[in-house]
């Protein structure tokens, strides 16, 4: 069966939103290529999303379901979707840009000797040759790249907020196929699971971020940041300097190698808007930057701006905030 | 117990150099090089440098370093040892230059084959020019080494290793048997300088260079001759440069009329 293919995540009970994306973007291709489009999902107790992924566009979906497949694990994960794939041969397969799709879709293209592209923010069928298309941010963000190969499946992933979620609808039938694989001894073994725990709203779901950077230069100097974003009902985010600096936790880095936000408001302070940082944001159309430097490159992305310390700027825009809020 | 570890490591454009400074050929289908500002290590490179030593601080190891390319500049890739890395093999020759992820991971392996002895490789999450994320896991695949990626911490723990791995809320813990490949992130935490003293050492370490044929394989199946993906164009994206300034007489004035402005475009 030809047709392009989508590895799900759960989140919270239901479909991940990268999941969704990932549907809604592997519709279009299968509707482009006139095949049909399959998710997989694999894990224990998974089944229950298998319901969703047939509203969100999928014609089949595979479960492989296991207690041994219960935390993501290179080795099991990799022998499952290994089976899935060489049984079913896809034209397309497409996964997350989340710690586990970084992880398994790089891995599964050399155990199949094919080629995938990672961090993809545009994919599309190429007329004629039915390849795929994919295109990546590379060098940072500062410039992008066309890819395609002649090895199958062409796999991809997919940054997060790149791609319009599915509409879900339920009155779609799909099929569900209960699939099994035989589990190779895993050769690591998760021990523990940590969450950093975060006050206030969830970076990835916040309507308002107030993010801050280098020039901040102080775990203090991110506590007025804090109190803006509780103003806003918004969260907080940093830059990768801030986070290695240790003023922030590490799960509040916005960026290429941290979270793809995408807020209506994005109030940058005391950033430069390295190409690395704006992937995780060029997403926000409203981007007010706060620099002492005019030069800085935030002030490109950005559609207001204030030139000066955010030291001076910062207390006066709040007060002033405070007060139209009242 | 003392590890035989090798980390992978890359020369590459100067990741933080100013984004003005970045140019294209399109039609060539590659980056022209600012002026004046000198290649650098892939930074995540440089984290997994830093993974290395610190297992070799806690328990003593050798330390060996591959890079790959061809006139690769040796105050670039003798880093590692100025940090305290003990050797150090280049894969180095004009075959090696223009590959993608499978033909870097292929030349690697075949590499890592060679040395035999080993116990731990580490690599970058991945390199900080095309952004990838790929060679580590492929080099895994190829040896079929376990692999655990995106590390924050990396220390030995009962006859394998002990990895903290990045996930998006926060990290697992991740115990994994030896010989394995771990890729290292950023919130490993900042690489080391190099002292005066490792910098004096370093320039008696002579690199060790390997051809294609001295790891046995055809000039033809690495670099460009062994690349999987295809580059169709490479450009850069268009920025809108509509930045309005607000202004005032004082910064907290500025503060002011910013706050006034973002009412009067409805985002308050």
């Amino acid at each position: 069966m030809p047709g392009v293919m989508v590895y799900v995540e759960a989140g919270d009970g239901k479909l991940a939103a990268i999941s969704s994306e990932l549907l809604g973007c592997g519709r279009r291709l299968a509707d482009a290529l006139g095949e049909g489009l399959s998710a997989v999902l694999v894990g224990d107790r998974v089944k229950s999303l298998a319901a969703e992924a047939v509203a969100s566009g999928a014609d089949k979906v595979y479960v492989i379901e296991d207690a041994q497949l219960k935390d993501y694990q290179t080795d099991t994960h990799l022998a499952a979707m290994g089976k899935v794939v060489k049984e079913t041969s896809p034209r397309v397969l497409l996964f997350g840009q989340t710690s586990v799709g970084r992880d398994l879709a790089p891995r599964l293209a050399f155990r199949l000797g094919t080629a995938a592209v990672t961090d993809c923010i545009e994919l599309d069928i190429e007329p004629g040759s039915k390849r795929l298309l994919q295109t990546k941010p590379v060098f940072g963000g500062n410039a992008r790249a066309v890819f395609t190969s002649d090895t199958y499946p062409q796999i991809a992933t997919v940054r997060a907020k790149a791609m319009e979620p599915a509409v879900p609808d339920a009155a779609r039938k799909g099929e569900i196929i209960d699939f099994a694989v035989e589990l190779p001894a895993a050769r690591a073994r998760v021990i523990e699971k940590v969450v950093e725990e975060v006050e206030g709203v969830r970076l990835e779901a916040a309507e308002v971020v107030v993010a801050g950077g280098r020039g901040i230069g102080s775990a203090e100097g991110f506590k007025q940041l804090e109190e803006l974003a509780r103003l806003f009902k918004g969260a907080v985010g940093a830059t990768r300097p801030a986070c290695d600096n240790g003023w922030v936790p590490d799960v509040l880095q916005v960026g290429l190698t941290g979270k793809i936000v995408s807020p209506n408001l994005y109030i940058a302070v005391a950033l430069s808007g390295s190409s690395q940082h704006l992937a995780g944001c060029s997403g926000c159309k409203n981007i007010v930057a706060i620099n002492k430097d005019p030069e800085a490159n935030i002030f490109r992305e950005a559609r207001f701006g204030v030139v000066g310390d955010w030291k001076k700027v910062l207390p006066a825009f709040m007060e002033k905030v405070r007060e139209q809020l009242a | 117990m003392p590890m035989n570890i090798i980390v992978c490591v890359k020369q590459i454009l100067d990741p933080e150099a100013p984004p003005s400074s970045f140019k294209v050929d399109e039609p060539g289908k590659k980056i022209v090089p600012p002026p004046g500002v000198p290649p650098v290590l892939s930074p995540f490179d440089e984290n997994a440098v830093e993974a290395a030593l610190r297992i070799k601080d806690a328990q003593g190891s050798k330390i060996t370093v591959i890079s790959m390319g061809a006139n690769l500049l040796r105050e670039v890739v003798k880093k590692p040892l100025s940090m305290g890395a003990d050797e150090l093999i280049l894969l180095e020759d004009e075959a090696f230059t223009g590959g993608d992820s499978w033909s870097t991971a292929y030349a690697l392996s075949a590499a890592i084959r060679k040395i035999g002895d080993y116990d731990l490789v580490l690599c970058g999450r991945q390199a900080a020019d095309w952004d990838m994320g790929q060679a580590g896991s492929g080099i895994a695949e190829l040896l079929d080494l376990p692999s655990v990626t995106l590390a924050r911490k990396v220390e030995a723990a009962d006859g394998g290793v002990r990895v903290e791995r990045v996930t998006e809320d926060g990290y697992e813990v991740v115990e994994v048997s030896l010989p394995a490949l771990v890729t290292v992130s950023n919130e490993l935490g900042e690489a080391r300088y190099p002292t005066i003293k490792g910098i004096m050492a370093a320039k008696k370490i002579e690199p060790v260079i390997w051809t294609p044929a001295d790891i046995g394989l055809e000039p033809a199946h690495v670099g460009a001759g062994g690349r999987r993906l295809q580059l169709l164009r490479l450009f850069q994206p268009v920025s809108e440069g509509r930045c309005e300034l607000i202004e005032g007489e004082t910064p907290e004035e500025a503060g002011v009329n910013l706050a006034l402005k973002l009412r009067e475009a409805k985002l308050l």
